[in-house]
């Protein structure tokens, strides 16, 4: 399954990144409530790692156990998402969530990412809140947007590239 | 943005992703080639190279600087993983420095005292250190260039074993000129160099190679 997802199964990459997350949600709950520190930061971590899950999917190597290569990604973008929250002095003690949700994504919720999202330019914020949308496609979005679909994907792939960067900024 | 619209956008990019270890391959083999064929010539190839090829020093030399680049290599590719360790190649390390240490060793019984200066400064100590560094650096830019898509555990050590592996690349073309054969040039002059290299790879890597 991992290897007909990473080697270009658009579904099985869908139920792939839809299996890793739960578990991520878990480990990171776990890992911030051991330190001590506010448990609304789990999906920020679990979006990250996603992204970076995404991203760096080509070190993975088939022959190789995902799981160690997943949980070695996500002790990385804990680290560095508690080194971002060190230099940001806003840690509002009262945001402590007393009734952790197991399911999802708070919907309502601002995450990190939409602060990274707002840094991207226009288009390509355009661009990736319009796929973000359940069922959009990228041909749709093109139409929209007046542009080819071979631009969109483009545009797409520097989005996700630059919004690494911007954690990576924010996180030296 | 909620975690499953984002899964929505990643599932979207499907931008081809070419193996990271082919990535570095061709890196490496670009870098290689450069030093191989405009650095070289430059400096030429040693003239008597046909009748050292079968010495025992010009041997250990070039088995030395071979093993350390293939070894360095090796060990890059895996610590340039998020999950990546040092694994057996560790033992790799072992039998470079047992190996380097019985060449010092032979020869420091094959030569009487008296000629060790000489041996170990051989005929251009400066020259050949500069040039190891010169050969070192296209393998040096291309390496660091592929590891941008890399995701080291820790972006140091990744950049401090590709500086030994570019180091270890650039000698081991550099043999290919260097006139000193003595095991004590070598030990001395190349792991100098060599050790630079991977120093300026520890920099590199911690401001580069973070992801």
């Amino acid at each position: 399954m991992m290897r007909a997802a990473m080697s270009g199964d658009a579904s099985a990459y869908r139920t792939f990144l839809e299996a890793v997350s739960p578990v991520l949600r878990a480990s990171a709950r776990r890992n911030l409530m051991r330190i001590g520190r506010p448990i609304s930061d789990v999906e920020d971590i679990v979006q990250e790692t996603l992204l970076a899950i995404h991203l760096k999917r080509h070190t993975w190597e088939s022959d190789r156990p995902i799981r160690p290569w997943i949980a070695a990604i996500a002790r990385n973008k804990l680290v560095d998402l508690l080194r971002r929250r060190g230099h940001h002095v806003e840690i509002p003690i009262e945001y402590i969530d007393d009734s952790p949700s197991d399911e999802g994504s708070d919907p309502l919720g601002r995450h990190e990412l939409d602060r990274m999202l707002e840094t991207l330019n226009e288009r390509q914020r355009d661009i990736v809140r319009s796929l973000s949308l359940n069922g959009a496609t990228v041909r749709e979005t093109a139409n929209r947007l007046s542009m080819s679909e071979g631009a969109v994907r483009v545009s797409l792939h520097r989005a996700l590239g630059a919004l690494a960067a911007l954690y990576r900024r924010d996180s030296k | 943005m909620n975690t499953s619209g984002l899964i929505n956008v990643l599932v979207m990019d499907r931008a081809p992703s070419l193996s990271l270890r082919r990535t570095i391959a061709v890196a490496l083999a670009i870098g290689a080639v450069f030093t191989g064929l405009v650095f070289l010539p430059m400096v030429g190839i040693r003239p008597d190279i046909a009748q050292v090829a079968f010495t025992w020093r010009f041997i250990a030399k070039a088995v030395v600087v071979l093993m350390i680049a293939m070894s360095a290599i090796g060990l890059m590719l895996r610590l340039a993983r998020p999950d990546g360790e040092f694994g057996q190649l560790k033992w790799a390390l072992w039998l470079i420095l047992l190996v380097l240490t019985l060449a010092v060793g032979t020869e420091l019984i094959a030569v009487p005292p008296a000629q060790w200066e000489n041996r170990l400064f051989g005929i251009h100590w400066l020259f050949c250190l500069c040039l190891i560094l010169l050969f070192s650096l296209p393998p040096f830019v291309g390496l660091f260039v592929a590891l941008k898509r890399a995701a080291p555990r820790n972006e140091g050590l990744a950049g401090a074993i590709a500086g030994i592996a570019a180091g270890g690349i650039g000698a081991s073309i550099y043999v290919a000129h260097c006139p000193d054969d003595s095991p004590l040039f070598v030990a001395t002059w190349y792991s100098l160099a060599i050790a630079l290299v991977a120093l300026a790879g520890l920099f590199a890597g911690r401001r580069l190679l973070k992801w």
